[in-house]
This record gives structure tokens, sequence and C-alpha cells, in this order.
């Protein structure tokens, strides 16, 4: 899934002082899984801007809304006419979400509450980890299904540095070395001579990506 | 008699390393160069070490094959694409650089500008095909190169990895390395001998020169510091009391040194010292091994 978090408030604040009457729109998919964006999140982030907006003396009507997708612009349309009571769209959406609503919307100003950061899976202890680049060349298979792209501070795909101090990465002491995990799984698996294989550099992914469904 | 004649003729190597400082002031730098060039085979010029922004590896590379000391040009990953790594390779070459050392590279985030994007586009094993490649007319896509280096390339190993997964993943990339065209092998910073034979019974038959490293320790603070902090380094509690001790630290740093070399002359295949600005005291430390 697509993780995020929510910016700090200030900054979110600060993005839409100009304005009196903004939308908050949340997502119902990658970041209601991660607690970041979904209808949960935008009732706590609606009611805290009407607060400190309150505290401060400022008008601000805050209204509210998720959709199920916002990276679909037919979810998008559905929102049309109540968006355009606002002024702006404050969008609880990853990167993706926030850029449909805009262009799906045109003329209405749409910004983002979230910092979109990986994409990753829950990490079984409440948080979520990073564990795809979207690299486009998936070596997963020669890697144990562990990937070192997006789990070695270096991307190194050859084998680890000569950096990690007690099986953790050189770079964070709280992060284990990809390519110790990667010789654990390999040995569990009985596939440790794939590390003998080299790797060649990858290309490297040109953006913006597409993906054409011919039907 | 060059580096690579004495690689290629199988004497006792022996290396030492200058870093370049921040800043364009090279008056040190170079005095220390001039002080050892007669007693060692090549100097190491680091490349952004601890990935702090310095003058370039390159250009001071340079500047000693220039003066009659023959550098061994450190070039890391962290910070070039194959198209600068390729074309700084070929400026090396027309600037008298012959030997190149390929390393990974520290992660910016160690370094002093850690926000700066890390490039690791190659890594040290694809450096050194790329070399190879080089050698043999070619860039990396096949074009076809109007006049051809002969670069000889080395390569680093850290012996003191973590035991189990890190060492013997330490092992297979070394292989890897070689079959890549690594003519030399420098170490990790080597404290103990008697792990350090134990490593080198295993890399019997890899045919590859390899040349323990040697840090001269500064300090029993400094000991205690590179111990925590810098992976595969490991220097024993005797070493950092002898530190502490001592009333001349420079002295018992020479003596610590010196016995790493006389050890290892019958172990290995050459030195590579370290010496962290105390290059003047490398010929102190190599007398009293006996070399």
């Amino acid at each position: 899934m697509i993780v995020a978090e929510v910016k700090p408030m200030a900054e979110i604040q600060d993005t839409i002082k100009k304005y009196s009457k903004v939308l908050i729109s949340g997502c119902g998919s990658c970041v209601t899984v991660c607690l970041s964006g979904g209808a949960q999140q935008v009732e706590v982030l609606a009611s805290s801007l009407r607060t400190a907006a309150k505290s401060q003396g400022q008008q601000l009507e805050v209204g509210q809304e998720t959709q199920l997708r916002q990276c679909d612009p037919m979810f998008i349309e559905q929102i049309r006419d109540k968006a355009a009571g606002y002024e702006a769209i404050l969008s609880m959406g990853c990167g993706a979400g926030v850029q449909t609503m805009a262009e799906t919307l045109g003329n209405i100003p749409v910004y983002p509450a979230l910092d979109t950061v990986f994409f990753g899976g829950a990490d079984g202890q409440g948080g979520f980890m990073e564990t795809c680049a979207a690299c486009g060349q998936c070596i997963l298979s020669r890697t144990g299904g562990i990937c070192p792209v997006a789990r070695c501070a270096k991307s190194l795909t050859d084998g680890p540095c000569g950096g990690a101090q007690a099986g953790n990465c050189e770079v964070s002491k709280d992060t284990r070395c990809a390519w110790q995990l990667i010789y654990v799984r390999l040995v569990r698996l009985g596939q440790v001579h794939l590390l003998k294989e080299t790797t060649p550099p990858k290309a490297r992914r040109v953006h913006p990506a597409r993906l054409n469904r011919a039907e | 008699m060059g580096f690579r004649e004495a690689v290629e003729s199988g004497r006792f190597l022996i290396t030492a390393e200058v870093g370049p400082g921040k800043g364009t002031d090279m008056h040190e730098l170079l005095e220390d160069a001039e002080a050892i060039k007669d007693r060692i085979h090549a100097i190491n010029v680091t490349d952004l070490q601890s990935s702090v922004m310095r003058l370039g590896s390159l250009a001071v590379s340079h500047i000693l094959a220039d003066k009659g000391i023959e550098p061994i040009y450190q070039l890391t990953c962290r910070d070039r694409n194959r198209l600068a790594l390729q074309s700084d390779l070929l400026s090396a070459w027309v600037l008298g650089v012959k030997n190149v050392l390929a390393l990974t590279g520290d992660h910016p985030v160690l370094g002093d500008h850690p926000e700066a994007m890390p490039v690791f586009d190659c890594d040290s094993v694809s450096l050194l095909q790329m070399m190879q490649t080089l050698n043999g007319g070619h860039d990396m896509a096949g074009n076809e190169l109007k006049g051809v280096p002969d670069f000889f390339p080395g390569a680093v190993v850290n012996p003191g990895a973590d035991a189990g997964a890190g060492l013997e993943m330490q092992l297979i990339k070394l292989e890897k390395k070689i079959e890549a065209g690594a003519r030399f092998i420098q170490t990790q910073g080597v404290f103990e001998l008697d792990s350090f034979e134990k490593f080198m019974k295993r890399v019997e038959g890899f045919h590859v020169p390899i040349m323990g490293g040697i840090i001269m320790l500064k300090s029993a603070g400094m000991a205690k510091f590179m111990n925590k902090n810098v992976a595969g380094i490991s220097v024993p509690e005797s070493q950092i009391k002898a530190m502490a001790e001592t009333e001349d630290k420079a002295r018992t740093s020479v003596e610590i040194a010196s016995h790493l070399v006389k050890g290892m002359k019958d172990m290995c295949q050459g030195v590579h010292i370290m010496a962290i600005g105390w290059e003047k005291k490398i010929p102190m430390v190599l007398d009293k091994a006996g070399i």
C-alpha cells in the first residue's frame, strides 16, 4: 500500500489561512489502512482546524467527505457539486489522490494535508515499513523475497556494503541490514548460491511511467 | 618500482593513505606524501571519506602523480551515476592516474551534508566491471573508445564483519570483485593478528594479493569510538589500555602498528597503513617492523 503521514498542523494551517470555507477530503484506500487519511482522520483534522480557527478568532467553515479511491476520477466526479461550494480542498489522499482530485475538479485549488512517504506494508507492531521501491524490474526471486532496492539504504543489489554492525544498517541501528535478512532467508530456502550471481546495474526508470490497458 | 609492477612481482606491498581536506590547502597533505614516498609503493587518496565534502580525490591523485608519487585513486559510487563514473575514470587516465580503488562509499546521511541525494547507480562490483570494460576499449553501453585506458583496479574487504552472515557475504562479494577484475585487495583496519590469520585462511586460493589494513591509534578514546561506531573494527582491550596509560601516545601507536606489520609479513601480501595525520610516523613503523 501507499503509506503517508499527516503534515504538521502549522503547515496545514498556513496552507489554508486565506480561505474561510474548506472541504477536507479523505480517501478510503491505502491511507485509511495506514491510519493517515481515512474518514476518522478527516474528522480529527476538521475538528482541530475548527478549534484552532475559533481560538484565533478566524472565520472558518470546514466540510468533510471521504471517497473510496481519490486516485480515480470516477469517484471524484461524485463530489463535484459538493466541492463547488468551497473555496479550497484539503486532500487527505496520497500524492496521487491530490493530483487526480486537482485534475478532475480543475478550477478549485486542492492542497495536500499528507506527506506521502513510501510503499510498504504493516510491520506487525502497529507500524508500517517501506518494502517496495516500484523500480519496475523486480528481483525478489533472487533475494529471498526481501527487496534490497527498497530496504538497503544504498539500494545495493550485489550484496552488502561493509558498513553493517551487529547485523544493523550503518545508517540506523534500528534498521536490520537488508542483506543480513536476505542471507538468513536464503539459507532457510537453500538458495545461498544466488548470492554469487552478479546483478548488472538496473536500467533506471524514466518518470512518469504509464501503464496502458488495451481492451 | 611502480605499484602495479610491485604487485605483479609478488613483493610485500606497502601503501599508505592521505585524506584531502575541506578547502584548497594541500600543504600538509603534500608534505606528508613527500615524507613517506620512498618507503611505500603507492598512496591511496580518499574520496570524500565519511561522506564529508572535501577537495576531490581525482585532483589530488593527479597532483601526486605529477610529483612522481604514485596514487591509488579511491572512487566511490555514492556521488556519481554511470556517466560520471566512466567520465571521471577516463579523466583520471589522461591525468596520469592508473590505480583505482573501487568502493561503494558511505551513505551521505553519515556526513556533513546529510540531505544530499545518495546516487549508488552502480556498486563496487559493477564499478570494477566498468573498468574492465573501459580497459577493453568500450564503454558500458558498448560504444567504442578512441584511446583506451589500462587501469589497475583494486577493491576492499572487511575481515572484521559480523561473524556468520556478515563475513560470509563479505567473502562472496570479494569473490565477485575479483571476478570483476580486482587485482589487489586492501582490508578494513585490523588490530588482532589471530582473527586476521583465520580470515586469511578463508581467502586462500583467491589468488589476489591481500593487504592488511592498519589504522594508527591516536588515543584510547579513538579506539573506543571506533569499536563502537566503525563496522568491523575491534581494538583489543590491551591496546586501549596501552594507549590510555602511555606517556608517549605516538611511540605506543608506532609500537602497536609495527607489531601488526611484523605479524602480517608472513600472513598476507602487504599492508595498507592508515595513519590519519601521522603519516610522517610511517617510516618509524616500517623500521621497527624490519621493512
